[in-house]
C-alpha cells in the first residue's frame, strides 16, 4: 500500500471505530433533521420549502462535529511529526485526510439525506437534488473544514473558535447548495447553482490543502 | 547510504531567548552523539531542527548522501527516525496494526514487524489495543516504531524515559545494532547512552 492510500486507511479507521465520531457526526445530522419538523409543525407545504435550507445546514453543522479531530488528535498524541516524516508532502497527507474525512463523513451524511428529506415531505425530483448537492458540495465543507482544523491546532479548545472561522467560508456551499433544492422545487433547472457549487467545491478541494499544509508546518515549529 | 550529519554554527532562538549559539559538531555513520544539558537548555529544540520541524535563526545543517549534500529540511526529514517525548500511537489501534501502519507510511523496505516485536519483548500483548499498554509498554512500542521505520540517522528524545532496567539495557541493544549497521543516533539524554559515543554539551 502506497504512504497516501495507508495514511487514508488509517484515518478511516480512526473516524469509524470508538471515540472517532463519524456515527456521532450522522447520528447528530439524523436528530436535527427530526427535531425541526417537530418544531416547525405539520405544515407539510412550509417544510418542503424549508428542507433543503436545514438539510445543508444540519449537514454542516454534523460534518463539524468531527472536523476537530481531522489534525488535532494526532497533534496532541505526537502522531503528526511522525506523519510530517514520512515520505509524503504535507500536501498530499492534508488531502489524504481531507478525503478521508470526507469518505468517513461527508458522503455517508449525503447517502442519508434522501432519508431524512421523507420527514420535510420533500418532492422525490427536488431530494434527487438535495442528494445531487450535498455529493458536490459536501467535499468542500471537508476542505475548508481542513483549513480551520489546522490553524487552531496548536490552541487550547481549538474546537470552539473552529466554527467562528470556517462557517463563514462555507456559506457560498449552503446558498448553492440550498438555492439548487429551491429552483428545482420552483420548477427551474438546478443546473445553475449546481454548477457554482461544483466550481466552488472543486476549488476548495484543489487549494485547502496547500493552506492546511502551510499551517500544519506553522504549528509543528511552534 | 548517509555517511555524514554536519552541523555549522547553527543557532536556535525560542521566543525571545537564544538557546544556543554557535553550535557546530558532525556525526559519522555508525555514530552516536549524545546531547547533553540542564532542563530548557534546548535539547528538545536541537532535535526539533535536525528533524526539520524547527528552522534554526542562523547557521546550516547537511546531511552527506553518497557524497552528495543535502540541505533541504524536508528532504533530509526522509533520513528520520523519530522518538520524542510523546509516544505517537493510538488507544484504538492494536500494537500491530499500529506497527504495520508505520512500516506502510514510511514505505520501509523491511519487513518482519513480528521479530521487532519479540526483539522488545512485546510480542505477547501483539494483538491488544494500544489503550490497555503500560508508559513502559507504549515507549517499547515506540521503539519498535523506530526499528521499523528504516531510518539511518535516529533522533531520540530522554530514551529511557518510562523504561525499566531491561528495556533500557535492551534499547542499548537496539542503538549498538543500528550503530553497528552503518546507522546514526543523536540522543538528548541524562543517562550515558553506553555506545562509546561523542557528548556534546549544550
Amino acid at each position: 500500500m502506497s504512504p497516501f492510500l495507508c495514511l487514508l486507511v488509517r484515518d478511516m479507521k480512526l473516524a469509524t471505530r470508538s471515540g472517532g465520531g463519524a456515527a456521532l457526526a450522522l447520528s447528530f445530522f439524523a436528530l436535527v433533521a427530526t427535531l425541526v419538523p417537530l418544531g416547525i409543525g405539520a405544515d407539510l407545504k412550509l417544510l418542503a420549502r424549508v428542507a433543503g435550507g436545514i438539510l445543508w445546514v444540519g449537514a454542516v453543522l454534523a460534518a463539524l462535529l468531527s472536523l476537530d479531530r481531522l489534525f488535532q488528535g494526532d497533534y496532541d498524541d505526537g502522531s503528526l511529526e511522525l506523519i510530517a516524516l514520512a515520505p509524503l508532502p504535507l500536501e498530499l497527507t492534508s488531502f489524504a485526510k481531507i478525503a478521508a474525512h470526507w469518505l468517513s463523513t461527508g458522503l455517508p451524511l449525503t447517502v442519508l439525506s434522501p432519508l431524512l428529506a421523507l420527514m420535510f415531505n420533500l418532492p422525490g425530483d427536488a431530494t434527487l437534488t438535495l442528494f445531487l448537492s450535498l455529493l458536490i458540495g459536501t467535499p468542500a465543507v471537508s476542505a475548508i473544514g481542513a483549513i480551520g482544523a489546522s490553524l487552531t491546532l496548536s490552541l487550547r479548545r481549538g474546537g470552539l473558535i473552529l466554527p467562528l472561522i470556517i462557517l463563514p467560508l462555507l456559506s457560498p456551499a449552503v446558498i448553492f447548495g440550498a438555492g439548487a433544492v429551491a429552483a428545482k422545487m420552483d420548477g427551474f433547472s438546478p443546473l445553475g447553482p449546481l454548477e457554482l457549487l461544483g466550481a466552488f467545491s472543486l476549488a476548495a478541494v484543489l487549494l485547502s490543502p496547500f493552506a492546511a499544509a502551510a499551517s500544519v508546518r506553522l504549528n509543528l515549529s511552534g | 547510504m548517509i555517511s555524514s550529519l554536519t552541523a555549522e554554527k547553527l543557532a536556535c532562538v525560542r521566543g525571545e531567548r537564544r538557546l544556543f549559539d554557535g553550535l557546530s559538531f558532525r556525526v559519522k555513520a555508525g555514530q552516536a552523539l549524545a546531547v547533553e544539558g540542564a532542563n530548557g537548555a534546548g535539547k528538545t529544540s536541537l532535535l526539533r531542527l535536525i528533524a526539520g520541524f524547527l528552522a534554526p535563526a542562523a547557521g546550516t545543517l547537511t546531511l552527506t548522501e553518497d557524497g552528495k549534500a543535502i540541505t533541504d529540511a524536508e528532504e533530509r526529514g526522509r533520513f528520520i527516525g523519530w522518538l520524542g517525548h510523546q509516544d505517537g500511537l493510538k488507544p484504538q489501534f492494536t500494537v500491530i496494526e499500529q506497527l504495520r501502519f508505520y512500516s506502510q507510511l514510511y514505505a520501509a523496505a523491511r519487513t518482519g514487524e513480528e521479530d521487532v516485536l519479540e526483539q522488545v519483548g512485546l510480542t505477547r500483548q501483539r494483538d491488544l489495543p494500544c489503550r490497555y499498554l503500560s508508559a513502559g509498554q507504549k515507549r517499547r512500542l515506540a521503539l519498535a516504531r523506530l526499528v521499523v521505520s528504516n531510518r539511518p540517522l535516529w533522533l531520540l528524545d530522554e530514551p529511557f524515559a518510562a523504561l525499566d532496567a531491561a528495556g533500557q539495557a535492551m534499547i542499548g541493544r537496539l542503538m549498538a545494532i543500528h550503530c553497528g549497521s552503518g546507522g546514526m543516533v543523536v540522543a538528548a539524554t541524562h543517562d550515558p547512552l553506553g555506545l562509546g559515543n561523542e557528548s556534546l554539551k549544550l
